[in-house]
């Protein structure tokens, strides 16, 4: 019953003799939540570049959404959503206009995202902000915004690149049980974090090193393989068998 | 010896206080770390106490300096890596060090000793420009910078926000080694995990401290008993467990949910019954002490309440 909505095969990126991103081959199944881990220069972001269209790859193959990376790559990006922790909104929009362009970038009808808006707000106890400048909302409201503008589209997948960095610790927690929720729904999440007990709420986690997928498994079976007590302790296994001394 | 000092600060921004009183003394050799998360006031701290901005009100010193009448001479003693890398993007890595060396009126030879295990590791690279730099070599571009004229005080305003946490560790290693140094070091993070490595830590939320103490006395002052909670059905469990009455907060924990309640409310054997009447099965409770996290999420709450 369960369809794949990522599928990539010896997916590689090079940068002149640089190799990126390594022969990446792995499945993500609609609605699953899939936590995509590595130490900073492992490959994650020119990998998540590649599946949302925004990079070709230098060989391999991708479908994400059930659109080829490599020949369809607008059509990647009508399906998916993204945010990230640096870029999210325009801090010098109100919250409602904010909604109003994502909305409008992805092709929504005037009226849909007027109906959708209100809906949204009252879900998230916003309505009295409607008129506020992003600028000036509190971190914690902002990034639970921005993953809300992000899904607004109701696309296939969305793509989460640390998204809670930064983020106090309760409200971390509000911003996995919508992650939850939007998963239930069937959005599928594919999401970067530093934090390990983040890993845990997640479906399956892969873990990159020097441009490879090192690991890939639910993370009971991950502490399992590597006879850890905990995924910090699986991460620094992996993390330090790297050579790249990028970063 | 006091390295640090702050009495009543207060900052406002456009009427809104962002420091509503903080006050709070370093000892010389300390590391001291500012812990909550982003928004909170860590900056707007860090920028007084290094004499870039004014408070509206209070009063702080900085190696017995104080930071409005002797703002000048404190910045000759003062080290400080902002958040923001803010290294000269087109110059190289050496070029760089030699910059700030010069305007401190040393050099980097003189000082080298300070900087020789940070440094060494960005020194097969010091004819790149600045910005070519990755993430991690910035960051140790940047301590290099600030350690160049071997400051009395280091400050480090969230010097591993979005690293990994294996290069997490190495920075921290690195700042043990400067504190053997006797160089003081305030250092702010939004990652809690970072608060064990400091000697003492200061909690803060929306501009105001909510404790000031050693991590390990923090953990100790944790009022609640504290149980992981775990079962074959972790979403339903999160539900159930907050329904419960006598559960005062329950949140996820990595594989485990963290409950709180007063102690001796309930016990292990009418938590598991209530439980498999719920449904669970592959039921585990177990008492753990707290961590800088969990006292976090406690004195958050109190202090919105």
């Amino acid at each position: 019953m369960n369809k794949t909505v990522i599928e990539t095969d010896k997916l590689t990126k090079k940068f002149g003799s640089f190799t990126a991103v390594n022969r990446i081959s792995f499945n993500v199944e609609q609605g699953e939540i899939f936590g995509f881990l590595g130490a900073n220069g492992a490959g994650k972001t020119t990998a998540m570049r590649m599946l949302c269209g925004l990079s070709k790859p230098t060989s391999g193959k991708g479908l994400v959404g059930g659109f080829d990376i490599h020949k369809q790559s607008e059509m990647v990006k009508k399906s998916i959503g993204y945010m990230s922790q640096k870029f999210s909104l325009y801090e010098d929009l109100k919250v409602w206009e904010n909604i109003r362009l994502f909305a409008g970038i992805y092709g929504m009808k005037d009226k849909e995202i007027a109906d959708k808006t209100a809906v949204l707000l009252a879900k998230l106890g916003f309505e009295s902000e409607r008129n506020t400048l992003v600028k000036s909302l509190p971190l914690g409201w902002k990034q639970k915004l921005s993953f809300s503008v992000a899904i607004f589209h109701e696309p296939k997948i969305v793509f989460l690149d640390e998204p809670t960095g930064g983020v106090d610790p309760a409200t971390r927690r509000q911003f996995w049980e919508l992650i939850y929720e939007a998963a239930d729904r069937g959005i599928t999440i594919f999401v970067t974090t530093h934090y390990m007990d983040e890993a845990e709420y997640c479906n399956r986690v892969s873990i990159m090193v020097d441009g490879a997928i090192e690991a890939l498994d639910t993370t009971k079976n991950l502490k399992k393989q590597f006879n850890a007590e905990s995924m910090e302790d699986v991460f620094h296994q992996l993390a330090r068998k790297a050579t790249r001394k990028a970063d | 010896m006091i390295a640090v000092s702050a009495e009543g600060i207060i900052k406002k921004y456009a009427g809104v206080e962002a420091l509503k009183g903080i006050s709070f003394s370093v000892e010389k050799g300390e590391i001291f770390g500012i812990i909550g998360p982003d928004g909170a006031g860590k900056t707007t701290l860090f920028r007084i106490l290094t004499t870039l901005i004014l408070a509206n009100e209070g009063t702080a010193t900085v190696d017995e300096l104080d930071v409005v009448r002797n703002y000048k001479e404190i910045r000759k003693r003062v080290g400080y890596m902002p958040g923001r890398f803010s290294l000269y993007q087109d110059m190289t890595v050496e070029e760089n060090l030699s910059f700030f060396a010069t305007v401190f009126n040393t050099s980097i030879k003189e000082n080298y000793h300070l900087i020789k295990d940070i440094y060494q590791q960005i020194e097969p690279f010091k004819n790149r420009r600045a910005g070519a730099l990755s993430g991690g070599m910035k960051q140790k571009l940047a301590l290099s910078c600030a350690l160049i004229h071997k400051p009395v005080v280091l400050f480090l305003d969230e010097p591993t926000t979005g690293v990994d946490p294996v290069s997490r560790k190495e920075f921290w290693e690195m700042l043990k080694k400067l504190k053997q140094e006797g160089i003081t070091i305030l250092v702010s993070t939004p990652y809690m995990d970072e608060a064990v490595l400091c000697d003492r830590i200061a909690l803060i939320q929306e501009g105001r401290f909510m404790q000031i103490d050693t991590p390990q006395d923090i953990i100790n002052k944790f009022e609640d008993t504290l149980w992981t909670v775990q079962s074959n059905k972790m979403s339903k469990l999160l539900i159930d467990l907050r329904n419960h009455e006598k559960i005062k907060t329950c949140f996820a924990f990595g594989d485990v949910h963290h409950i709180t309640l007063e102690s001796n409310s309930l016990n292990k054997k009418e938590l598991e019954h209530y439980l498999i009447e719920k449904g669970h099965s592959e039921i585990e409770i177990k008492s753990i002490r707290a961590t800088i996290e969990d006292c976090y999420m406690q004195l958050a709450e109190k202090g919105t309440k």
